[in-house]
């Protein structure tokens, strides 16, 4: 198990790679001069000249690079070109939010998926079977943005429950998690169902229920742990998914996160902000990743992964 | 053997399916006796409801499938009378079952010791360390190799052969006073069929305990069998122990078999296969089953269902020539199958 992390992490290094040259690109593919848009419209030539002397800007782009690489394994992203404080205080505590926001989601969205899925496989073509795909359906065709709309609109203006706005205090976290998560429940519930109703015909099942086991440890313990490997491969792409995704839910309610640092900085073309932001989303996804093929490895032992 | 007790009757089961509104009927009256401490053999084709009838007795027929009728009397209680929970006391404990396709009848994701781990705390209450020895324990009685190490493997570390060992041992965790072995072998090799069923034997001999042994196979009916009942579309239609079966078959179905089958105690010329095929369910015929593949068959047999009649000496068969009403050509009652070395 040790070995096969270990050589994972080590086969993360040219996608990682791989990810730093497209993030590296972006600055150079993008139309326009970052050096003049730094210097401001009407600067002389040689103010311009001087800015792209010092970002380096007219070096061969090998060495850009390279310089830009050593400077991101530092987490040194240089400074944001709107107000010249490292690109590091802007992201860091924007990244924490997301972060937070995009973990309580996925719990939210496992936790209500998975009750939802298994009820739903167990009663199959019953009314809370019907009503509960009804449900999903709903939940995944809505645009959350929409969603945390309608829910400021009843349950912080109407009833005056939560915070319509901010981050933090947890009646402010109730509305953005529920936005956030909806869709991934949906998804997780409808996977779980099949996965499950798939499992449930096998033999196994059969054999357990031959040898005595009651029928909740056949669904809970036999069936359950079979059924989780697919959804697992779900739960994974959600979460990176939703950490990349999270701008609509941030605008709607005002929180200061880093989907709406990145959208800002693409707009300002800052772009050591806009590189550090796309650099953790992707470093996170990866990693969350790995993480799902080291759950399968535990849920079924029989995924050979060295 | 009549004057032995039986340890199971089952009388006029009816098993269905309910499929888009439709009755389908798998076990359609099936009766039969299990002797203490014997073995019955049930024979049939694929779709003749041996295997649903062995399931009906847990059981274990989920939906669509139903039992809408008869009775299941294992040592004087009928089965169908029992609560969810006692049922669940009897499955794995008095009566267990193995099944017919051993790679994919055990759990992919517990070991081989958590899994007969659990009839044994579920039955018996043993915790993790007892449980584990008596795993080991039923690992060695069923003939597997270094069962210290295999208590801790996953099933799809072990063959064909060695899981359905570990089914066995699984099943006979609790001692069981009856074993349903659905087509045990037909999924494995031919030396290991015979392995496996000499292993049932010996485990029968040395706990004493019955068995349902489900089969098409005639071989492994002649091999392990005392008794036999035969099976068509969802009825018995001969039961017999197994001497009088091979010997003097009566109804032209066993007859139909046992011609389709080489042997060595006899000369053949050829085998003759039966004709026709097993009607569709949704499509049976009025009268007997059996009547449209008959070679004997009247206007009696295609409009009229006979009875599973005493014939005498504990044979029970379900066919008009054996009865009064007969009014085909009277020589087939005398019937001597072709095969027979004496015709010869």
């Amino acid at each position: 198990m040790t070995t096969f992390i270990i050589r994972r992490l080590l086969q993360l290094i040219p996608v990682l790679i791989g990810v730093t040259i497209l993030v590296f690109s972006l600055m150079h593919l993008t139309p326009g001069n970052p050096a003049m848009i730094l210097a401001g419209e009407n600067a002389p030539d040689a103010t311009v000249q001087a800015i792209e002397q010092r970002l380096g800007l007219n070096d061969p782009l090998p060495i850009q690079y390279f310089n830009f690489l050593a400077d991101a394994i530092r987490l040194d992203f240089g400074v944001s070109m709107r107000d010249n404080l490292p690109v590091a205080d802007h992201v860091m505590p924007r990244f924490w939010v997301t972060l937070e926001l995009a973990i309580y989601s996925t719990i939210f969205s496992i936790f209500l998926g998975l009750i939802a899925g298994i009820v739903s496989a167990v009663r199959q073509y019953t009314i809370s079977d019907i009503s509960i795909m009804i449900v999903a359906l709903f939940g995944l065709s809505m645009p959350n943005f929409w969603l945390g709309l309608m829910l400021i609109q009843y349950f912080s203006i109407n009833l005056g429950w939560f915070d319509p706005t901010g981050w933090g205090s947890p009646n402010q976290l109730v509305l953005p998690i529920i936005t956030l998560g909806t869709a991934g429940a949906a998804i997780i519930a409808r996977m779980t169902r099949s996965s499950m109703l798939d499992v449930i015909q096998q033999d196994y099942i059969r054999t357990a229920r031959a040898k005595g086991v009651r029928e909740r440890y056949v669904v809970y313990k036999h069936a359950l742990k079979n059924a989780l490997i697919p959804v697992v491969t779900v739960i994974g792409l959600q979460f990176g998914a939703l950490l990349a995704g999270t701008v609509l839910t941030e605008t709607v309610f005002a929180i200061n996160g880093m989907g709406r640092l990145l959208i800002d900085s693409i707009q300002a073309r800052d772009f050591p902000v806009v590189q550090a932001c796309v650099l953790i989303i992707a470093v996170i996804f990866v990693l969350v990743n790995l993480i799902v093929d080291i759950s399968y490895r535990l849920l079924n032992k029989r995924i050979d992964l060295d | 053997m009549k004057q032995e007790e039986n340890i199971l009757e089952v009388k006029d089961l009816r098993t269905s399916f309910f499929i888009e509104g439709e009755e389908v009927k798998a076990v359609d009256g099936v009766t039969f006796d299990v002797p203490k401490g014997q073995t019955l053999g049930i024979v049939g084709e694929s779709g003749s409801g041996k295997s649903i009838s062995a399931l009906s007795i847990l059981q274990l027929i989920g939906h669509p499938g139903k039992i809408v009728g008869g009775e299941i009397n294992f040592k004087g209680e009928n089965l169908l009378d029992f609560s969810e929970k006692q049922i669940r006391q009897i499955r794995g404990n008095k009566i267990s079952m193995i099944f017919q396709e051993p790679m994919t009848s055990l759990n992919p994701t517990y070991t081989v010791g958590q899994q007969i781990r659990e009839a044994l705390k579920i039955h018996q209450g043993l915790g993790k360390q007892k449980g584990t020895d008596k795993a080991i324990e039923l690992l060695e009685l069923v003939g597997i190799p270094s069962p210290q190490k295999r208590v801790t493997q996953y099933p799809f570390e072990l063959s064909g052969g060695m899981r359905q060992r570990v089914m066995i041992a699984m099943a006979l965790a609790c001692n069981p006073e009856l074993l349903i072995a659905d087509e045990p072998t037909t999924a494995l090799d031919v030396t290991i069929q015979a392995q496996i069923l000499e292993l049932i034997k010996e485990l029968q001999q040395e706990i004493g305990m019955s068995v349902i042994m489900i089969t098409h196979d005639l071989g492994v009916v002649a091999e392990t069998c005392d008794y036999v009942a035969v099976m068509y579309c969802g009825k018995v239609v001969e039961y017999a122990d197994v001497r009088t079966l091979f010997k003097n078959p009566r109804h032209p179905y066993t007859v139909g078999l046992l011609n389709s089958l080489p042997r060595s105690d006899v000369d053949q010329e050829e085998l003759i296969p039966i004709k026709g095929t097993v009607p569709p369910p949704h499509d049976m015929p009025e009268g007997c089953r059996f009547a449209p593949r008959c070679p004997f068959a009247t206007d009696l047999c295609h409009n009229h269902l006979p009875e599973l009649k005493d014939v005498g000496d504990g044979e029970q068969i379900r066919c008009w020539i054996y009865t009064d009403e007969w009014d085909g050509d009277p020589e087939v009652k005398v019937y001597e199958p072709e095969r027979t070395s004496e015709n010869k």
